[in-house]
């Protein structure tokens, strides 16, 4: 009966994961479109999706690299965007760290923004599934999620130019991300906490690398914890 | 654009190899000993945190009007937000936030 139960978490993954693709296709193929114009070639740019998979750090590569920067400051940059991806690590543990050392190395390179956001929800909604269960929904969401992304940069490459602006593809990120947010806020601390994060990081905007996003995020989850701790009282 | 393709190689394979040290850091290295309470606290809170933060200064500054407040995108915006907190439903926000946007791109231009 485990198996039949694994197989239905990995079927629920990849059914929570389709929707994902109308998001990572259009940013992948913007992604393919932005480098080709910097002047990368199709092979680098795929190097990019394929060896790094974090395309707001990408995105933040390709711009410090535009404005002529120092390598060394180009890729402190776009790691800076990624540093979030610490606490997304750590976030899996308690749900991933009874695995073995190879699967869990495997599934670091594909915790991306929506694997790791989808199956954080999964879980919470469902704490009873088994670690196979949880490793099978995972896998399911990132069985479409990760080759369209390798694919359609070459896509956006390809045809570069000759997607007009009026696509506005430019805000698929932002959506994705506000489409995420809403079902995530279930308590008044979560609220709190999403506030302090809008908050604090306007307010650190001036912070340089990425780094003020950092320490709203710190703030954010502090306020979350406070939160929580008080209503428990 | 002016650099050597050494120079772009070393920027995919550092960022590359840093995004993945970042990503294996905590599942990796840490593994399964036990988390304090308090820890798990505030990762509980991590996705709220880090996510409208990320994307705060994307929607009210937008790279594709040059940082200028844009009303298609903010309406998407806002759209995309509500649906997600009535409905519970990602796919539902992220397409009425989608239907918004190109309404009022094409409408308003």
């Amino acid at each position: 009966m485990a198996g039949s139960t694994v197989k239905s978490a990995y079927l629920r993954g990849l059914r929570d994961g389709a929707p994902f693709v109308l998001v990572v296709m259009p940013f992948s193929l913007l992604f393919g479109v932005v480098a080709m114009d910097a002047g990368l070639s199709l092979t680098e740019a795929m190097g990019f999706n394929v060896l790094v998979i974090a395309g707001a750090s990408q995105f933040a590569a390709i711009s410090q690299m535009n404005d002529n920067a120092p390598v060394l400051v180009v890729i402190a940059t776009a790691l800076a965007v990624n540093l979030r991806m610490a606490m997304y690590s750590a976030a899996l543990v308690p749900h991933f760290g009874a695995l073995p050392f190879w699967k869990r190395a495997v599934l670091a390179y594909l915790n991306v923004d929506q694997t790791y956001a989808a199956s954080v929800l999964e879980f919470e909604r469902r704490p009873e599934m088994s670690l196979d269960e949880k490793l099978g929904y995972f896998a399911g969401v990132a069985t479409p999620i990760i080759p369209v992304w390798y694919t359609f940069a070459i896509v956006g490459a390809l045809v570069g130019g000759a997607i007009p602006d009026a696509f506005a593809l430019d805000f698929a990120m932002p959506i994705t991300f506000l489409a995420l947010i809403g079902p995530m806020l279930k308590s008044l601390a979560h609220v709190a906490a999403a506030l302090t994060s809008i908050v604090a990081a306007l307010a650190l905007a001036f912070v340089p690398w990425g780094m003020g996003l950092l320490l709203a995020a710190a703030c954010a989850m502090v306020v979350g914890a406070a939160v929580e701790g008080w209503m428990e009282r | 654009m002016s650099y050597a393709p050494w120079q772009i190689w070393t920027v995919i394979l550092a960022l590359g190899a840093g995004t993945y040290l970042i990503r294996v850091s905590f599942l990796g290295l840490i593994g399964d000993r036990p988390m304090p309470p308090w820890l798990l606290r505030l990762l509980r809170y991590t996705p709220v945190a880090v996510i409208p933060g990320m994307v705060a200064p994307l929607v009210l500054f937008p790279a594709a009007t040059g940082g200028e407040p844009d009303l298609a995108r903010g309406m998407a915006a806002v759209v995309t937000l509500g649906l997600g907190l009535v409905t519970k439903n990602t796919l539902l926000a992220m397409a009425g936030g989608a239907a918004t946007l190109y309404s009022l791109l094409f409408l308003v231009g």
